[in-house]
């Protein structure tokens, strides 16, 4: 789950990390008075979406398609600006490099106070899967896209890591100050800041936090100008505050929808619908597709509890999309039974109707058993043995072939 | 032989009284599992049965291994107690001369498995497989020892090792091998998490050292680097053949492919980086799983195995 950045910095405000003071607002009417209550002369008007890239966005008219404004985050040096920046935002779609092509709708603006910068830098928090810790990563080259700096240019990216039951250790977070040349007191103000930011991601169960850019004020103050923070879902059950960060609409509903039933959908571009037991074996089944010459539309696994709902509901999601012309079942049973499967198709097949071709392939757990359900059925289905079968069937079908 | 765990390894079921571990355990013992008892926390004292065999529940682990001399241990609690059942089972089982621990449950924050994994290394006699895995299998003549969930039926008595990420693909592999007449030496999936206990490298190199074992399959998928350490470490200390499948080619970056781990980011961790990695190690390559059993048995050919 990912939040806004005016939900990090309040979260990084608890923390005890520096930022600028800010106001979120919903209408034009709340930036302006939000201009106001800053008493700032200068201010940063903030478009919020989950998706980075904000400032090299541009935002687009959501009916007519025509641009509206260069820049998803501007400065506004008077009331006048921030109305125009306010305007031009909130509502519009925003598209940025991380959002594609259909961008975001803007809801949500934060208005910020200016601050004056001395430098920028890059930091992040994230548990890194080699080393299992917690690592933080720095740079100098602060609002860069961190990728892109990686490529370019590795070396101005310094490390350190965590140790996982003892935390950060004073002497690496000076280091790392040190690598980024600071000077005395900054370096001081980072390491505490490190401090305070591993604290946040252990105890919140956070599974990435990016501050960027980091900024060293002109008074030598470090803070956080930007923030875009992630939470681990598995993690969920013992932090019920994440309830009222959340942003539905920031979230694909078929996703949220498949989440409720046990099931993990991932929508693709193809015409090829795939329902499948694992999820190893799910991406298995679209690599498949794709070498016999066709376009999975999804990934889906059902699950190891799948149920006769469950798999209805699957059927449903995967008929949602209208770009499918095919769907191909792949079950290797093992805690699941393929002829329970076989009963849950021919049951969505009544209920929902499947009025494209179908292809099943049986193996494991009472196959033989689902294919005789199958076979038995009046469901004008195909029944394969193996998963190369199956995938060149339906591609076969799909394209009009057979 | 075989690795890790044999038809004489005693198992304990951590989670016996809820319904997984009660339902698994009685699948592990149909498949002739020796399984020697469980615990549950404020359960100790009952016995449980399991198909037609009864065995102890105790309150802890070191009561469990005490009692029963138990090597191996499979947990099947609940995601928010697993790595507490973790760190438990192996501060016991270093206490008692070692042991073995498949955890089998999906959905452990990461931080808690950071943590688990840390205090895992502290303890040098302990080997932790999983999370969210299938479990590691050694089929028998009759039987065999099964510590997991996965079918029973579909393994046969062999010398193929299988190493896997993902649960149903590694059936799938179990299955292609099945198709060319070879059986398993021990099939271990180590799960599709970001952080777990057993990587690829451990079991290559346990098959290595296993004269069972003839040949290896390995089922690899996107997300992360392991598959390319693992095919640069076996370029150097391999003798026995590779077969190798990495699933995920067709998934878009950026998003997460139903397992926690299973996520190209930042263009890292593709499907192409790992089958380029297997082919430059000299690993046999398997684009389609349904070709797995027919490239294992070039593979076994041309090292004059078959």
């Amino acid at each position: 789950m990912n939040i806004h950045e005016y939900q990090a910095k309040s979260i990084f405000h608890d923390s005890g990390i520096i930022v600028v003071k800010g106001i979120h607002c919903l209408t034009v009417e709340d930036a302006l008075n939000a201009y106001e209550e800053l008493e700032s002369k200068v201010v940063a008007v903030k478009s919020q979406i989950h998706a980075g890239g904000r400032g090299k966005g541009n935002l687009y008219n959501p009916e007519s398609g025509e641009l509206v404004m260069e820049g998803g985050v501007k400065i506004a040096f008077s009331k006048e600006e921030v109305r125009e920046y306010s305007t031009a935002i909130i509502g519009n779609r925003l598209v940025t490099k991380q959002t594609g092509k259909e961008g975001k709708i803007v809801n949500n603006l934060y208005i910020e106070t200016g601050c004056k910068i001395e430098h920028e830098y890059y930091l992040a928090l994230l548990v890194d899967r080699e080393n299992k810790s917690v690592l933080v990563m720095a740079s100098t080259e602060g609002g860069m896209d961190i990728e892109e700096v990686a490529e370019n240019n590795p070396e101005a990216i310094h490390k350190i890591w965590a140790d996982p039951l003892n935390g950060l250790s004073r002497e690496d977070s000076m280091s790392l100050a040190a690598a980024l040349g600071l000077s005395d007191k900054s370096q001081e103000e980072l390491a505490s800041m490190l401090d305070s930011l591993y604290a946040m991601f252990t105890e919140r169960d956070c599974s990435m936090i990016e501050i960027n850019p980091l900024v060293k004020s002109e008074s030598g103050e470090m803070i956080a100008l930007d923030g875009k923070v992630g939470f681990d879902d598995s993690a969920d059950f013992r932090h019920p505050w994440r309830n009222e960060l959340r942003d539905f609409s920031e979230e694909e509903d078929v996703e949220i929808r498949a989440h409720e039933y046990g099931l993990s959908y991932v929508k693709l571009e193809g015409n090829i619908g795939c329902l499948v037991n694992g999820a190893g074996l799910a991406m298995a089944s679209m690599d498949v597709i794709k070498l016999y010459g066709g376009e999975p539309a999804n990934f889906l696994d059902i699950g190891g509890g799948a149920t006769r709902e469950s798999i209805t509901a699957a059927f449903e999601i995967i008929l949602e999309d209208k770009n499918v012309e095919g769907i191909l079942v792949n079950i290797f049973g093992g805690i699941i039974q393929c002829d329970m499967v076989a009963r849950s198709v021919i049951q969505a097949s009544a209920e929902i109707g499947l009025a494209v071709p179908l292809v099943v392939r049986f193996s494991g757990t009472n196959h033989v058993k689902g294919k005789e359900v199958l076979d038995q059925s009046n469901l004008n289905v195909h029944t394969t043995n193996t998963l190369a079968e199956g995938a060149e069937k339906i591609v076969s079908l799909t394209r009009g072939d057979a | 032989m075989s690795i890790w765990i044999n038809e004489e390894s005693k198992i304990l079921i951590q989670g016996i009284t809820g319904n997984q571990g009660t339902f698994h355990g009685t699948m592990m013992v149909e498949y002739r599992t020796n399984v020697v008892g469980g615990v549950t926390p404020g359960k100790g004292g009952q016995k449980i049965k399991l198909s037609e065999k009864e065995v102890p529940v105790f309150n802890t682990m070191s009561e469990a291994i005490e009692n029963t001399n138990a090597d191996v241990s499979v947990i099947y609690v609940p995601a928010r107690f697993a790595a507490a059942a973790i760190i438990e089972a192996a501060n016991s089982f270093q206490q008692n001369g070692g042991g073995l621990i498949v955890c089998i449950t999906e959905g452990i924050p990461i931080l808690d498995m950071v943590n688990a994994v840390a205090n895992i290394e502290k303890c040098p006699d302990v080997r932790l497989i999983g999370p969210n895995c299938p479990g590691i299998i050694t089929p028998g003549d009759q039987g065999g020892c099964k510590v997991g969930i996965m079918p029973g039926f579909i393994h046969a008595k062999g010398k193929i090792g299988i190493v896997s990420k993902s649960g149903t693909l590694t059936y799938e592999a179990v299955a292609q091998t099945m198709s060319v007449d070879e059986g398993q030496s021990t099939c271990v999936g180590i799960g599709g998490d970001p952080v777990n206990g057993t990587g690829f490298i451990d079991c290559l190199d346990a098959f290595e050292k296993d004269p069972q074992t003839e040949a290896i399959v390995m089922i690899g998928e996107i997300g992360g680097s392991a598959e390319e350490e693992a095919a640069e470490w076996a370029a150097k200390n391999m003798s026995k053949p590779i077969v190798g499948f990495v699933a995920g080619s067709t998934a878009p970056p950026g998003k997460r492919m139903g397992h926690a781990g299973a996520i190209i980011s930042g263009g890292k961790g593709t499907a192409e980086e790992k089958f380029a990695a297997f082919e430059k190690a000299g690993i046999y390559v398997a684009r389609d799983p349904s070709e797995i059993g027919n490239v294992l048995l070039k593979a076994l050919k041309e090292h004059n195995l078959r």
